[in-house]
């Protein structure tokens, strides 16, 4: 039987079979079973048990303050600062940082009243699509351990995936969430750029990073997005704009939706099952009512080119203030210069290292406008071109990844690896609101189908992800009992 | 495009990132080909073009200019590697 949701936590707490302590304890005993897989980077105990009589307090004494979220457990990336539990962002570099402060999406987590169980595995600076780069070693998939998660949030999902916790928090800067939601079979929702606040993130790529929930319904990532999203005073880049009720919204069903299948997105390199179960999908959702069309977004080629010199060259600025002087690891030399070199070269590992290197490059004097600023450009000509297949459609939908979860060590090319993320690096660039949901198995391995929307909305991406799952199973299949017991929060 | 081992070193040098030989060598054919890949951008037309500076549309974040909460002094030396006193310690920048 496959764990429950959040709602489903929520209404044992509320009619008081249950309480924030013990499923607390399930999911901290649920985590240590999965333990061989290594999705977790440590544990938040003290916090862990603060947060939860916190909540049993409000559940005891103003039950009417209860939120969904009030009592329930959950994980998050090792990029999102709490403060006084270390933050390492899978780097060498920051082991040991103990955050000053919390940043605000966990901040309004724990005024929900969630509970916090562990920080989880990633790769480092959240660069990667397999969590093969964490300084701390893989992560393994709950569907084959043999294989990756996916990434960079790949502890994230493996936890959900596992039914240890019921949602966790990753980062998505060019599909960290909804990659690894579809090879671990989940949901993974990236929302709209700028409609969760970034303050307390360790920045990787500021104008393409987005914190999201994985879950293992629609409506749990609905209730997270919630809690989470609107303007925050700390974060420039969030949207001032309210945030729409998207609860009342998700359950509306697609009957009479347009749906737009970009032509370029189903292109060759799909891998045959991956074909399949997302063309079933969209049958599926025709069947439900809604109208889907062709359309075409022709700058896709581009769009990987252009993240590849973006999101290198914002990190290598980013990443500058990893100096050893404030924070971090420290090698100490006797000149500034030298102990800025051999604090940065032994403290990042070599994707960091290659990502950091490509964006100096990239903006460096003589390459800036045939790179940097090429490439700024051809972002507005793929943002354009979202905007007007929005003109005609509510919502795009297509394969989340072309390909399933692969086994460990099979892309050392760093090259294959970018082009992985081939399908989820537009949505970024873009700064829309996309979603991974399960569609269906290729070889015994999960398949997502992403669901895309205009900028801000956010509700019609659920919406559209709501009404599929309402009327499919996928998103209750779990891992197959070979893999390490799936202990699962209570039963 | 072939990249010379002397742009390697120099944008190592710009990065701050200290390099051993071997690792020189391998980023240099790696970076080689992510940017054969990515060359593929020139190829765009953009002329008519204007590169996005803000994708949520934003213009500018204004606010009353007030003095609001910092972090107090020991916490934000509460990382440091090397302090003195109330500062982050660094080394010499000038012999």
């Amino acid at each position: 039987m496959s764990p429950e949701t959040v709602a489903e936590l929520g209404a044992r707490l509320r009619r008081g079979e249950t309480t924030p302590a013990e499923l607390a304890a399930q999911a901290r005993g649920a985590l240590r079973s999965v333990e061989d897989l290594h999705p977790v980077l440590r544990y938040t105990d003290a916090l862990t048990e603060r947060q939860a009589a916190s909540a049993a307090r409000i559940l005891a004494e103003s039950p009417e303050r209860a939120g969904p979220l009030c009592g329930i457990p959950f994980a998050y990336k090792d990029v999102l600062c709490v403060e006084g539990v270390e933050t390492s962002a899978g780097s060498r570099i920051l082991q040991g940082f103990i955050p000053p402060y919390t940043g605000t999406a966990l901040q309004r987590l724990l005024d929900a009243g969630a509970v916090p169980i562990a920080v989880t595995n990633c790769d480092e600076f959240a660069m990667g699509s397999s969590n093969e780069n964490s300084a701390y070693g893989p992560v393994g998939n709950p569907w084959d351990p043999s294989r990756v998660p996916g990434g960079s949030s790949g502890g994230s999902a493996a936890v959900v995936a596992a039914g240890a916790v019921p949602f966790s928090l990753g980062t998505d800067t060019g599909g960290s969430i909804r990659q690894p939601a579809s090879f671990c079979g989940v949901a993974g929702f990236k929302p709209t750029y700028g409609r969760v606040s970034r303050y307390g993130l360790i920045a990787f790529a500021s104008s393409l990073d987005q914190i999201g929930p994985f879950t293992r319904s629609v409506e749990d990532a609905a209730h997270v997005f919630t809690a989470m999203a609107g303007h925050d005073p700390r974060d420039s880049t969030t949207s001032p704009l309210p945030v729409e009720p998207v609860a009342t919204q998700v359950a509306r069903g697609v009957a009479g939706m347009r749906l737009g299948v970009p032509r370029e997105y189903m292109a060759e390199g799909l891998e045959p099952g991956v074909r399949s179960a997302v063309q079933e999908a969209f049958a599926q959702l025709e069947k439900l009512g809604a109208t889907l069309v062709e359309v075409s977004l022709p700058s896709t080629e581009a769009a990987l080119s252009t993240y590849y010199i973006i999101a290198p060259a914002e990190c290598s600025a980013n990443l500058a203030r990893m100096d050893g002087v404030r924070f971090g690891l420290h090698v100490d030399r006797r000149s500034l210069t030298d102990t800025y070199l051999e604090t940065r070269g032994q403290g990042f590992g070599p994707e960091v290292k290659r990502r950091i290197m490509l964006g100096t490059y990239a903006l460096s004097s003589g390459y800036y406008d045939a790179y940097y600023r090429q490439a700024q450009k051809v972002r507005t000509l793929i943002a354009e071109e979202f905007d007007r297949a929005f003109e005609s459609v509510d919502a795009l939908v297509c394969p989340t990844s072309p390909i399933v979860a692969f086994p460990k060590g099979d892309k050392s090319d760093p090259l294959s690896m970018y082009l992985c993320d081939v399908l989820t690096i537009p949505v970024n660039l873009a700064g829309l609101p996309g979603i991974s949901i399960p569609c269906g198995l290729s070889q015994g391995l999960p398949v997502g189908l992403q669901v895309i929307g205009p900028r801000l909305g956010d509700a019609q991406v659920l919406r559209v992800a709501h009404a599929y799952e309402a009327a499919t199973t996928w998103h209750a299949q779990m891992p197959p009992p070979s893999s390490p017991p799936a202990t699962g929060t209570p039963s | 495009m072939t990249l010379a081992r002397d742009q390697v070193t120099h944008v190592a040098m710009l990065a701050r990132l200290g390099l051993s030989d071997e690792e020189v060598e391998r980023y240099r054919q790696q970076l080689d080909a992510i940017l054969s890949h990515v060359d593929r951008l020139q190829q765009v037309d953009t002329s008519k073009v204007t590169e996005t500076a803000q994708i949520g549309g934003l213009v500018n974040a204004w606010r009353e200019d007030e003095r609001g909460e910092c972090l107090p002094v020991e916490k934000a030396l509460a990382n440091a590697p090397k302090r003195r006193h109330d500062h982050f310690e660094v080394g010499a920048i000038q012999e």
